[in-house]
């Protein structure tokens, strides 16, 4: 995939950019403490978390060296490289069949959408593909991934609405056993993570996989609204705790903002961005790409 | 993690080596403005508001004296907190009513914010004032939206009007005429959650306005929202003229300064804020306790005003005097629970108080089903084993348990998270002097 792929594109449609706001620092002429604030502020702007932001600038102080910081481009490819590479720090996981993946994360972030993309991708790879309806809280939640299902084209286990979200995984994975289905993706109820009841439940579901289907891979995809804020690394550093993420998925991204705390979750806690949504469409998922997320970032 | 006073102890640190009182000088208030713009990042407040609102304060707090009663770091909290305040508008903003009815609320917002869910939350809350609303479905793009907001519309006992997949203009301009012949006098229209630079469906809802004469039109925000609050308030008041804003999620740990945001860039007020996945967790706007959150200190009013709703003065005494003496009991154990059901539940109170996380009490212990199985426990005692529970044997043990339908392993926890409580209590009378107010 180039690098003019659908994660760029999404991030390109933001005229309020990074490059843009280099130019007028430079164009500002400041020196010292002044110039280093405010290219700060410019990573902060794009929700880079305060301490990440200050960590980066400190680097690109130490490396740019004498007139080096007058030099716009010098410093623009030298802050790309310092985001590439924290984005590359946590490796994404290969992965491997028969599997389980389950989706986790607050309400309204667009678990069960990205459900329904992330079922077509991996039919569009040949695999086969079941979804388990665990989202048993939220009205009409069954109703919303069945629809998603009908439209990948993959099979649904579901209970009625209000029953035991574990029994529903339960029964995917009996199922998925007997029809030897490669992927089983489990959707959950949104939480937010300082509901200590709500991430006991999401514990008790992440054993009975472990309990039931030990021979199958198991990864945990936290899914992420790029639109929020400083509290994603909050979000992201609560659920790890509770069931230890594989990887994150970033959601939204075809709107006007630009994810930028996703440099935390890969520097600080080593959890990889695995996927990207750029659209309501079912194709409008594609594999995360570090180089052309920076790209499309400034 | 919002820290008990983390700002206050740094402004307290920076502060520590001026110990003449004063006026502030423009030193100091750039030193401690750096704290406060860090303060505001952290919580989302957008960087251009910060920027303009540290230069307002800065200018308006050089030269101020000292209060006799605050040290500086307290002085300048005390200007920066009013500042918000003021920024985020006097009181609470109530909903506006048309003078010839149906009254039509607009909801608008991105993917995601909660829009359904607060339509359902609205609609109970109007019917406790007594209003006959009718619920409107016009998302027709998301799948099983329609069905969702039956579900909430049922829960909420207000009927629900759709058309399917029929235009969501036509639909409202049906729905109003319907709720006028039925004698509905609120009229709920619930939209697709849509991106502000999706000039189609920013276009739908300008022709739903056009259809129907609109009075409210609310952006409900995720409170989570980061620097993009900004844009998303600009361009859906830009294009559909909002009158007001509702703050969803507050229930999390977020600071929420993407309300500040919002009100700067398009001064519309913010009327209602969603703290729970309950129909009931809605509540109103106080621009002073959002202050406290924004910077970090906890929302000390709230936590007193929900207590003083909830548990009675007597009560209140009662329970200080047992604490005070150490006679707490199994008996003021279960009311205590009961109060703080009373209250909302453990965790919207622990969300408000300032340094909670040092209590160690955490959400688990306290959550409803649980609280239904120690009231069985308790209430399957006899009143001495209930205030002596030191005797409570190995045979009492099996009978209570028959008695509850619990077990004794369920039992022993019970006694022995009692028995912490206790000591607790008594590290908590210890260091009353060390819960100070954070100003």
């Amino acid at each position: 995939m180039g690098i003019f792929g659908k994660i760029f594109q999404a991030l390109k449609k933001t005229k309020d950019n990074v490059s843009a706001k280099m130019r007028l620092l430079f164009a500002k002429n400041k020196l010292g403490d002044e110039f280093y604030d405010e290219l700060e502020e410019i990573l902060i702007s794009s929700d880079v978390s305060v301490r990440t932001a200050e960590e980066v600038v400190e680097q690109v102080k130490e490396e740019a060296i004498g007139n080096k910081v007058k030099d716009q481009q010098f410093v623009t490819d030298l802050l790309k490289d310092i985001l590439e590479d924290t984005l590359n720090a946590a490796d994404i996981p290969e992965i491997t069949y028969p599997c389980v993946i389950m989706f986790v994360g607050v309400n309204g972030v667009g678990k069960t959408t990205t459900i329904g993309k992330v079922a077509n991708w991996f039919v569009s790879q040949g695999k086969s593909v079941t979804v388990a309806a665990a989202d048993t809280f939220r009205a009409a939640a069954g109703d919303q991934l069945a629809v998603w299902a009908e439209r990948a084209k993959v099979r649904i286990v579901r209970h009625e609405e209000g029953s035991d979200p574990s029994a529903v995984i339960f029964d995917a994975v009996a199922s998925a056993k007997a029809k030897k289905t490669d992927v089983v993706l489990v959707d959950t109820a949104g939480r937010l993570h300082v509901k200590e009841n709500l991430m006991n439940e999401l514990k008790k579901m992440d054993r009975v996989v472990t309990r039931e289907y030990p021979e199958a891979a198991f990864y945990k995809f936290l899914v992420l609204d790029a639109t929020t804020g400083q509290n994603a690394v909050n979000q992201a550093r609560v659920f790890d705790e509770a069931v230890e993420l594989d990887g994150i998925v970033l959601t939204k991204l075809d709107g006007t903002a630009k994810g930028g705390f996703v440099f935390s979750l890969c520097g600080e806690l080593g959890i990889p961005v695995v996927f990207a949504g750029v659209g309501e469409k079912m194709d409008d998922l594609v594999p995360f790409d570090a180089e052309q997320f920076v790209e499309g970032f400034f | 993690m919002a820290l008990f006073g983390s700002l206050s102890e740094r402004l307290n640190h920076i502060f520590s080596k001026l110990t003449k009182r004063g006026k502030l000088t423009e030193l100091e208030i750039r030193s401690a403005m750096r704290e406060v713009r860090i303060a505001l990042l952290e919580a989302d407040v957008n960087i251009k508001v910060a920027k303009q609102f540290i230069a307002d304060v800065s200018e308006k707090a050089v030269g101020q004296q000292v209060l006799q009663s605050l040290n500086p770091a307290q002085q300048v909290i005390k200007i920066v907190n009013d500042e918000l305040i003021a920024l985020m508008g006097s009181g609470n903003a109530k909903l506006e009513v048309s003078p010839k009815p149906p009254t039509v609320i607009l909801m608008c917002g991105l993917q995601g914010a909660g829009k359904t869910t607060l339509c359902g939350k609205l609609a109970l809350q109007l019917k406790k004032q007594g209003k006959r609303p009718l619920l409107v479905a016009c998302d027709i793009y998301r799948p099983a939206a329609i069905d969702q907001l039956k579900v909430v519309g049922g829960k909420a006992e207000t009927e629900v009007f759709e058309k399917g997949t029929q235009a969501p203009p036509k639909t409202a301009k049906q729905a109003v005429e319907y709720a006028k012949k039925m004698g509905y006098d609120t009229v709920i229209v619930d939209t697709a959650g849509r991106l502000h630079i999706d000039d189609a469906l920013m276009k739908e809802l300008e022709d739903i306005k056009r259809e129907v004469e609109v009075t409210e039109v609310l952006l409900t925000v995720d409170a989570m929202t980061g620097q993009d609050a900004v844009n998303v308030a600009e361009t859906f008041n830009t294009r559909v003229g909002i009158t007001g804003v509702i703050l969803t999620k507050l229930d999390g740990d977020t600071r929420g300064g993407a309300c500040l945001s919002i009100k700067a860039v398009t001064g519309k007020p913010i009327k209602f804020i969603g703290v729970g996945e309950k129909l009931t967790d809605l509540e109103p706007f106080y621009p002073d306790r959002m202050a406290s959150r924004i910077l970090g200190m906890g929302d000390v009013l709230s936590l007193i005003e929900k207590a003083q709703e909830a548990v009675s003065e007597a009560e209140a005494k009662e329970m200080e005097r047992k604490m005070r003496e150490s006679s707490f009991t199994l008996t003021d154990y279960l009311s205590q629970f009961e109060m703080l059901k009373k209250m909302g539940g453990a965790s919207s109170l622990m969300n408000m108080l300032p340094g909670a996380g040092k209590l160690k009490i955490k959400e688990g212990d306290i959550d409803e089903k649980r609280i239904e199985r120690v009231k069985a426990i308790i209430l399957s005692m006899t009143p001495k084993e209930r205030d002596n529970p030191q005797i409570i044997n190995y045979p009492r043990k099996k009978r209570i348990a028959a008695g509850s339908g619990t077990s004794i392993q369920e039992i022993n926890q019970l006694l022995k998270q009692f028995e912490q409580t206790k000591l607790l209590m008594k590290q908590f009378k210890g260091g009353k002097g060390k819960m100070r107010m954070p100003f």
